[in-house]
């Protein structure tokens, strides 16, 4: 398993020109498949508009303790692009100023930013946003001694924890995620548990993420639940709320993996089968913005790790209009097909 | 004309049987799927039988699909293996069984 982001390896997918090329090309290009745009027209549908906005999705930085093979922000150790103080005071001025339900922080590991826990303090006292999320990887609690008590942490600012569990046994989640995840982030769902998260009678909100270890979309979120439900709660004692399946987009190192192992044509044709126009109509940009460590704006995290900003006159969080942005049109490509195929996909889960 | 009788990008094309037949094409896609609904089976045990079925009728075009329906579903490559030798084991038993009838014949012929 590469131990290096693809950036760090000088690899040619770590040009986001590239991967767009590779997306718009082939297949596309030949009409063997339609674009993403093709297809909404052939379902009548739309062009997808923003609505009202009520989700800011803030990426703090891209270090991360992990190597994810995954991972379509190509996240890892040697990244060490972070958010700066100037920055988070911008994206919280926007959210005094404006009616944001939620904050959820991303990364990499956001908790490896140090200025992580300023940061939700921050958001906690300053602005009425109802909800924080934290992207956890799960096994950054583990890592350090200093993140030992970010469980506590989290409860005292109620943050709401989503974590990644790719699955609920080690083999699969080790070929994924690096050798040894599997038992770390058991320990740390442990951490989270013993502290209420995830247990009832509590509002401590502990949600697992799924997504497929391998060529292949997911299957149904409920089916998938309950089965990791009943195996983490037999094997380890461990209780969690919810379980949302991702589709992995075919962008940067899980693109990469399907290049290298000839699954990259079967993929998007396995992708544009499972289109759901019902899932097109719930697609997360809808109400989302992502935000970049250097605070530019994006239609979703996925668009801000192609480079692809927000069609909009102003692009940076500094100069944020909601109006303005509300009239933009979202940035659309072929990896936008991994958010509409079969019960769609989004950083909640299915959709549709 | 190709010179294999099996190509995989075939079974994108199945569903182009009705453009000859509509009525029995369309009547069967809706056996099929009503099928392997949920019901007094789960659909993630009905995969793994048909998984198993698969190999048994040797339809690479199954085997394909049912491989990967069992990873969607998150079925482990030990059940996949078990659930392909419990179809193995009726395949072989079904075989020797005949053995019976053999020696039956054996002796019915024999002095």
């Amino acid at each position: 398993m590469a131990t290096k982001s693809l950036k760090a390896q000088q690899s040619e997918l770590s040009n986001t020109q590239r991967q767009l090329e590779i997306l718009s090309n082939g297949i596309f290009k030949n009409g063997q498949l339609p674009t993403f745009k093709q297809k909404l027209k052939e379902h009548t549908l739309p062009p997808i508009q923003p609505k009202k906005l009520s989700i800011l999705q803030i990426n703090i930085g891209y270090m991360c303790n992990q190597v994810c093979a995954h991972c379509h922000v190509d996240a890892g150790p040697d990244r060490k692009e972070m958010m700066s103080r100037t920055t988070m005071e911008e994206c919280i001025a926007v959210m005094e100023t404006n009616e944001i339900e939620t904050v959820d922080l991303t990364g990499g590991a956001p908790e490896m930013h140090p200025e992580f826990r300023w940061f939700v303090e921050q958001i906690r006292e300053r602005t009425s946003v109802n909800e924080i999320i934290v992207r956890s990887n799960l096994t950054i609690i583990m890592a350090n001694k200093k993140y030992h008590d970010l469980p506590e942490f989290f409860a005292q600012h109620k943050v709401h924890i989503i974590s990644s569990l790719p699955f609920y046994k080690r083999d699969k989640t080790d070929r994924q995620r690096g050798s040894g995840v599997f038992d770390q982030s058991i320990k740390a769902l442990q951490k989270f548990n013993r502290v209420g998260y995830g247990k009832k009678g509590t509002q401590l909100q502990l949600e697992l993420v799924y997504n497929p270890s391998g060529a292949f979309l997911p299957g149904d979120q409920m089916a998938l639940e309950n089965d990791f439900k009943k195996a983490l709660r037999e094997d380890f004692g461990i209780e969690f709320n919810h379980l949302f399946t991702i589709t992995n987009l075919p962008i940067s190192r899980f693109l990469d993996y399907l290049i290298a192992s000839e699954n990259f044509e079967e993929y998007m044709h396995a992708l544009v089968d499972a289109f759901n126009p019902a899932a097109a109509k719930n697609v997360m940009c809808t109400n989302t913005l992502s935000v970049s460590w250097e605070g530019y704006l994006f239609d979703c995290d996925f668009n801000q790790m192609l480079e692809l900003k927000v069609a909009s006159k102003h692009s940076h969080i500094r100069d944020f209009n909601a109006i303005e942005l509300e009239q933009r049109k979202i940035q659309l490509s072929q990896h936008c097909y991994g958010c509409t195929a079969g019960a769609g996909s989004s950083c909640q889960g299915s959709i549709a | 004309m190709k010179k294999e009788y099996y190509n995989p990008e075939d079974l994108k094309k199945f569903s182009s049987i009705s453009e000859w037949n509509k009525e029995l094409g369309d009547k069967f896609f809706d056996y099929y799927s009503s099928v392997f609904k949920e019901g007094h089976l789960t659909a993630r045990e009905k995969s793994l039988i048909a998984l198993a079925v698969s190999h048994v009728v040797h339809c690479p075009y199954c085997i394909d699909a049912y491989t990967k329906d069992g990873l969607e579903r998150g079925i482990e490559k030990e059940e996949m293996m078990e659930a392909v030798h419990v179809g193995a084991a009726i395949k072989s038993g079904a075989v020797l069984v005949h053995g019976v009838q053999m020696m039956n014949r054996h002796d019915q012929l024999s002095m």
